[in-house]
């Protein structure tokens, strides 16, 4: 943007009003009342935190801008995504905050309203989920809270749109008059601390609200970008305290929920438990017996949906993007521009569209469980098993997500608050053996094995399957353990979980996030599979050889004066893989297929499989239709197809040994089960992990272990003897 | 009685004492409102015995026992029982 249109735009902005709370206490169901149909998405800078904004008219006519910030319960910070909150508090200069409040859990939720008030901003403080704390006779003393608060307090139920106007009202109020005076606490002991820091706060904060923060998350572990001097302030003040034996962490604390110990004893009346509901349901949902019941059939039904649910949809899109496909290649002459558009941009949004079922049905399931409480419940149940790989109870979903598809799974990594968490989870999840790989085992394991062999009462291929399916699931654990040890050590992971109030979703808030989510897919993901799609489809098919194109044009032109149908047919479409063969041998990725040829013949690889690897970068399962190509059937061919297994255990290497014994084949498979064979991982992981940093380093992970594990596989196999025959 | 929050039994009530985690832990709890002085009880352990539930100033707080092996916490005598100071309780209330 020019500074002009900048300015300008600046001249006509609206008022900017930001929405802060903690996690659960409905600041979403709140967002999507205010903002009605005007939401609009998109980043907070410089972090993968959604930023949902929206542009509406108050009560008198004033233009607001509604900010949703993420959901915290302080503003403290140690990393720039925690710090979001905090900028936009201290530093952003809002017209007023909205300090959404839980009225069941009053004093936790006001801890982060003195922070907020302690600025100075303009603000006004909901009291949200006052029905629930009204059922359970708890009732809170609106006027004398807003009188020891400094700032109007609204009663909100934010799910029913109760008190929303008045909410709406009390804002415009709150943006004309003079700015409130900042809320004062006393902090004793750290009150030195405090006035040495607030020396160093940039011009336009309150100085000691911008000190508080600085002493509460600056120290020398932080992933903040803070000037040096700060952070030498701090480590002075620090060590100053440490000398007179102050402990300014808990000083500060202590006095902030002191004030609030005094506020809620004089507003809060009612001693009834707005948890009782919660309780009960906890008796049966988190029951040591019955507990583990509900979340296996919770999880079963999550998977269940992921697998056989999104089945038909994606089946229908596959079908709609072929008639796509023939609709255009009808309407444009053959040419390169018809290959472009069919097979390079049409095949693309398909590999694009493809997900949009398994991450929308994905998210409506996730968001269904975090907003009706369960998720938290999931984690609490299942994080003793996690914690042993240095994993969070909540990575348990995606994890389990992954054996459908990585790409949703990397997606409902975001369920997970803490960015290193986030990060381990993400990186090793996509060696949970997905759903694509399944056809490259399915074809492997049917040309290297005889269908009636069998080890004890399994059959080879359930046991190669079962083989594959184990050592996935050991490589997810074991990668996340050493991530967590090596790239993304850090302070002993921890699990500090709120178990919120089991609630009912909003139907509403489940499609508005679930909407959020695909639409943020198909424009930052989905760019990048369309633009990879392409230039694979490229690879794949240029440079086109014309001495190959004419001898192919002669020898049809033969079959046709000598041969008449049926054998004319079958000639010809013998001839139409043949050429396709040749053509496929004398592209970029033919000609980069035999240029690795001698990295992969360690691994039992020729470089016909390695065109078939190469191809299989688009997705897994691409793997079986490029290998079609290359043995003349065509790529059209699925898994099951006998003509391509018989292909393949006919082929021979140079020496005219056979290419496809049973350690190739395992060789093969277990390639697979560890390799980032998948472009559109790649993509989201890019998107989600916010640089480009995070999926080299898993690309580069996840090759170097597929080829080891392969290459030992192999070797061992051959040394020892087995099924090289 | 002063014992680590880890060592309690499920239903017993207790005041915390100290809280000495690592750095970043200690202020997430101190912000959570799991400070000195605060009472807390212990709801129940997850069904595969880790981590453990929490109930303070009225919310419920889920911790792994790891992490409340480095609290300090004095015990209540049992809530239920008559046993439990009417004016302690009443005292530490929020």
């Amino acid at each position: 943007m020019s500074s002009a249109a900048g300015a300008a735009e600046a001249s006509a902005a609206p008022a900017v009003v930001l929405l802060v709370g903690n996690p659960n206490a409905g600041k979403t169901t709140l967002f999507n009342r205010l903002a009605g149909t005007r939401a609009r998405t998109g980043n907070f800078p410089g972090v993968t935190v959604e930023r949902r904004t929206a542009r509406r008219v108050l009560p008198g006519g004033v233009a607001v801008e509604w900010v949703d910030l993420p959901g915290t319960y302080s503003l403290s910070a140690r990393s720039p995504e925690e710090r979001i909150a905090a900028d936009a508090v201290l530093d952003s200069a809002p017209a007023a905050v909205v300090a959404l409040v839980d009225a069941t859990a009053l004093q936790r939720s006001l801890y982060l309203v003195l922070q907020v008030l302690e600025a100075g901003v303009p603000t006004v403080v909901a009291l949200n989920m006052m029905d629930e704390a009204r059922s359970a006779g708890v009732e809170i003393d609106r006027e004398r809270l807003a009188a020891r608060l400094g700032a109007p307090v609204v009663e909100l139920v934010a799910s029913r749109g109760e008190g929303v106007q008045a909410l709406a009202q009390a804002v415009a109020d709150r943006l004309v008059g003079a700015p409130p005076e900042p809320l004062h606490i006393d902090y004793g002991p750290a009150e030195d601390a405090l006035a040495s820091l607030a020396e160093l706060a940039p011009p336009g904060v309150s100085a000691r609200a911008w000190a508080a923060w600085v002493l509460m998350s600056v120290d020398d572990e932080d992933e903040l970008d803070v000037e040096p001097s700060v952070r030498a302030r701090v480590r002075e003040v620090r060590a100053a305290a440490r000398a007179a034996g102050i402990d300014l962490d808990e000083a500060v604390v202590a006095a902030r929920y002191r004030f609030l110990d005094g506020v809620c004893a004089e507003v809060q009346r009612g001693d009834g438990n707005p948890r009782a509901l919660t309780d009960r349901i906890d008796a049966v949902l988190v029951h040591p017996v019955a507990g583990l019941v509900v979340f296996a059939v919770t999880m079963l039904l999550v998977f269940e949906a992921l697998f056989r649910w999104s089945e038909p949809l994606v089946g229908a899109i596959e079908e709609g993007i072929a008639a796509l496909q023939s609709l255009v290649g009808h309407l444009l002459a053959p040419g390169p521009f018809h290959d472009l558009l069919v097979d390079g941009v049409v095949a693309g949004v398909g590999n694009v569209v493809v997900f949009v079922p398994q991450i929308a049905i994905l998210f409506l399931f996730i968001t269904f469980l975090e907003d009706s409480g369960y998720l938290a419940r999931v984690a609490f149940v299942i994080d003793r098993l996690m914690k042993g790989v240095g994993l969070h109870g909540k990575a348990f979903v995606p994890l389990l997500s992954g054996f459908a598809c990585a790409v949703p799974a990397v997606m409902a990594t975001r369920t997970l608050a803490d960015r290193k968490d986030r990060l381990v989870t993400m990186l090793a999840l996509p060696l949970m053996s997905c759903s694509a790989r399944l056809p490259v085992y399915v074809l492997l394991t049917a040309t290297v094995f005889a269908s009636e062999a069998r080890v004890g009462p399994l059959s080879v291929g359930a046991l190669v399957l079962l083989a594959m399916y184990t050592l996935s699931l050991a490589g997810t654990l074991g990668a996340a353990a050493v991530l967590r040890r090596t790239v993304l050590r850090g302070p002993r992971p921890t699990l500090v979980l709120e178990l919120p109030p089991y609630r009912w979703p909003l139907l509403r808030n489940l499609l508005t996030t679930t909407w959020g989510r695909v639409r943020s897919f198909l424009v930052d993901a989905g760019t990048i599979i369309l633009a990879l799609t392409i230039v694979l489809w490229a690879l794949l098919s240029y440079p086109k050889d014309a001495e190959v194109a004419e001898r192919y044009a002669a020898l049809r032109e033969d079959a046709r004066a000598t041969l008449v149908e049926p054998e004319l047919s079958a000639r010809l479409e013998t001839l139409d893989g043949r050429e396709a063969a040749d053509q496929l041998e004398r592209s970029a990725a033919g000609r980069l297929g035999k240029l690795i040829e001698p990295v992969i013949e360690p691994l039992g690889m020729d470089w016909r499989l390695g065109i078939g690897v190469i191809g299989a970068f688009a997705a897994r399962e691409v793997f079986v239709s490029t290998l079609g190509i290359v043995f003349g059937v065509g790529g059209e061919v699925d898994e099951a197809d006998h003509t391509l297994r018989q292909r393949l255990r006919a082929a021979t290497r140079a020496d005219g040994t056979p290419l496809m014994t049973p350690l190739t084949g395992v060789a093969l498979m277990v390639f697979f089960v560890f390799a980032c064979q998948c472009m559109s991982t790649v993509a989201v992981v890019r998107r989600e992990s916010g640089s480009w940093r995070w999926p080299l380093l898993m690309l580069a992970y996840m090759s170097a272990l597929a080829y080891v594990a392969s290459w030992l596989v192999f070797r061992v196999g051959e040394a020892l003897g087995w099924g090289t025959g | 009685m002063s014992c680590a929050l880890a060592e309690l039994p499920v239903g017993t009530h207790a005041i915390v004492r100290e809280v000495s985690s690592p750095r970043a832990l200690r202020r997430r709890l101190l912000e959570l409102g799991l400070l000195p002085g605060t009472r807390v009880e212990v709801v129940r352990r997850a069904p595969l015995g880790d981590p453990i539930e929490l109930r303070l100033r009225g919310y419920a707080l889920s911790i792994r026992r790891d992490e409340a092996a480095t609290i300090e916490v004095e015990q209540l005598a049992s809530a239920r029982g008559a046993a439990a100071p009417a004016a302690v309780a009443k005292e530490l209330a929020p």
